[in-house]
């Protein structure tokens, strides 16, 4: 069984997006997805200063078996990419929601809200769905 | 739904993931994949390779049949319970299949060939086996576990009655014996010493769970594949086929030209090929920069040419990635490899990468 936190909002690929106090947001993917993946053994993350859009695939998750795009679950500038993922890619297995986050966004103006986001409630239905 | 091997019920209650493979529903992992791969290199595992082709072979004629059939020369057999490594080749050269071949006794051979090949392998098999009034058996009812790692072969022989398991304890490596009720062989697909062991389906439950308990830990064809890549052994279907010969897939060792007068399939033009000199040959990448790479990778090789990688992972003992590669024959000792768009650079060496539990790499 997945763990799904209440307090974050999700996208139907698996992200994760946890608004931060100064108004940006964090990222990561989620529990049930580095389950499916497995042991990670190699992550990509974007650099500070690049501008995503919606939808765009903009970090990879590689584990043993596969390699894996991460979208952009809304508009938005990197300000900062995970650096502990270089060396500790497990952290993503580890704590997906923690330690193990990909990349922090400046949301584009009206990008959270215009972004097509889960609740918890919603994502546990989308997993629900898969069998997982 | 797939096949199923004796053993799916309990890989199931053992919570494996199970994927289909070749037809056949097969655990990949019951855990962590790099934890099972390093029970291998450090202690023990046990896989299920139920799936696997056993064919036995009898007749006055079979050793002659077998020298027709196959690429190595069963002649190097020369005593019961050996082993031998060897392509089945069509009349072009190509790789039909790779194999095990054990001589049992003058008059009785055993084959074990890959699962995804089973069909094509027992149908060309028997048409040659004609020729020679060779009697062909396929041995659906056996299952087969592969016991590997440093500590296997001890783990092993706990479940043998006192006779049994000096028997299989005083095989040399490469060869099998018969046992009460079992067959096994000191053979592998890990890089690791072990057994390989087939049995009755109905042992193979109690068997797994009897190695279980004795502190093996269950593995699944995802561990099997990084130990088998670290261990340079190719992967039928990835590393060669029907399209790709012995001489573009690394396996030159396995070709026996010698006695020039023996008239195997595929002899021609394997002679033409030699004569000719191969264009390609595989070999092994070490990727320095940071990534994974994959099979169907494009490979560069400044001034020679393009390549293409056939089967790349992460190296869990080594902790970088890994690869075989179809390259032209005059690469050197640095590549680059397209990896999402980017140009990594990768060394060339001559695989195996790691070998019981140490690394090989200079």
């Amino acid at each position: 069984m997945s763990n799904v936190p209440a307090d974050l909002k999700y996208t139907k690929s698996h992200e994760w997006v946890r608004a931060l106090p100064d108004g940006s947001v964090e990222v990561g993917i989620t529990d049930h997805a580095q389950h499916a993946l497995g042991d990670l053994v190699f992550v990509e993350v974007p650099e500070a200063g690049r501008t995503l859009k919606a939808g765009e695939a903009c970090a990879v998750v590689e584990s043993v078996k596969a390699a894996s795009d991460v979208y952009a679950p809304l508009a938005g500038e990197v300000t900062a990419g995970n650096p502990k993922l270089q060396a500790q890619p497990e952290a993503v297995n580890a704590q997906p929601y923690g330690a193990g986050w990909l990349m922090r966004l400046k949301p584009a103006p009206g990008a959270l809200a215009a972004a097509d986001l889960l609740s918890a409630a919603d994502y546990q239905k989308v997993l629900d769905a898969e069998g997982g | 739904m797939g096949r199923q091997t004796p053993l799916f019920k309990l890989h199931q209650e053992l919570g494996a993931r199970l994927v289909d493979f070749g037809g056949w529903d097969m655990p990949v992992q019951y855990g962590s994949q790099i934890g099972e791969h390093h029970a291998v290199r450090r202690a023990a595992g046990v896989f299920d390779v139920s799936h696997m082709c056993v064919i036995d072979l009898a007749g006055a004629r079979v050793r002659a049949f077998l020298q027709h059939l196959l690429a190595n020369d069963v002649a190097k057999l020369k005593t019961p319970g050996k082993a031998l490594y060897s392509c089945m080749l069509n009349e072009a050269g190509g790789i039909i299949d790779d194999l095990i071949v054990y001589y049992r006794s003058d008059g009785a051979y055993r084959l074990v060939v890959n699962a995804g090949t089973r069909d094509k392998d027992l149908a060309w098999i028997r048409r040659h086996a004609r020729d020679f009034g060779v009697e062909v058996t396929e041995r659906a009812d056996l299952a087969m576990l592969a016991v590997q790692g440093p500590e296997a072969r001890a783990k092993a022989a706990q479940l043998l009655s006192g006779a049994d398991a000096a028997a299989a304890l005083a095989l040399g490596v490469f060869a099998g014996c018969e046992l009460s009720h079992w067959f096994i062989a000191r053979t592998g697909y890990t890089g690791e010493d072990g057994f390989e062991i087939m049995m009755p389906a109905e042992d193979a439950v109690p068997a797994w769970r009897s190695l279980n308990s004795l502190g093996v830990a269950s593995c699944g064809l995802g561990a099997r594949d990084t130990l088998r890549l670290e261990a340079g052994m190719n992967l039928y279907g990835n590393d060669m086929d029907e399209g790709t010969h012995p001489y573009e897939s690394g396996l030159a060792w396995t070709v026996a030209l010698q006695p020039p007068q023996r008239d195997f399939i595929g002899r021609g033009a394997l002679q033409q090929i030699v004569q000719a000199g191969s264009p390609r040959r595989l070999v092994g990448l070490v990727l320095e920069d940071r990534g994974v790479l994959r099979s169907h990778q494009k490979v560069t090789v400044a001034g020679v040419g393009e390549g293409e990688i056939t089967s790349g992972t992460f190296s869990p003992t080594l902790e970088r990635s890994i690869a075989f590669a179809r390259v032209p024959a005059g690469t050197g000792t640095a590549v680059q490899v397209d990896i999402r768009g980017k140009l990594l650079n990768a060394r060339v060496v001559k695989p195996p990468f790691v070998r019981l539990g140490r690394s090989l790499l200079t």
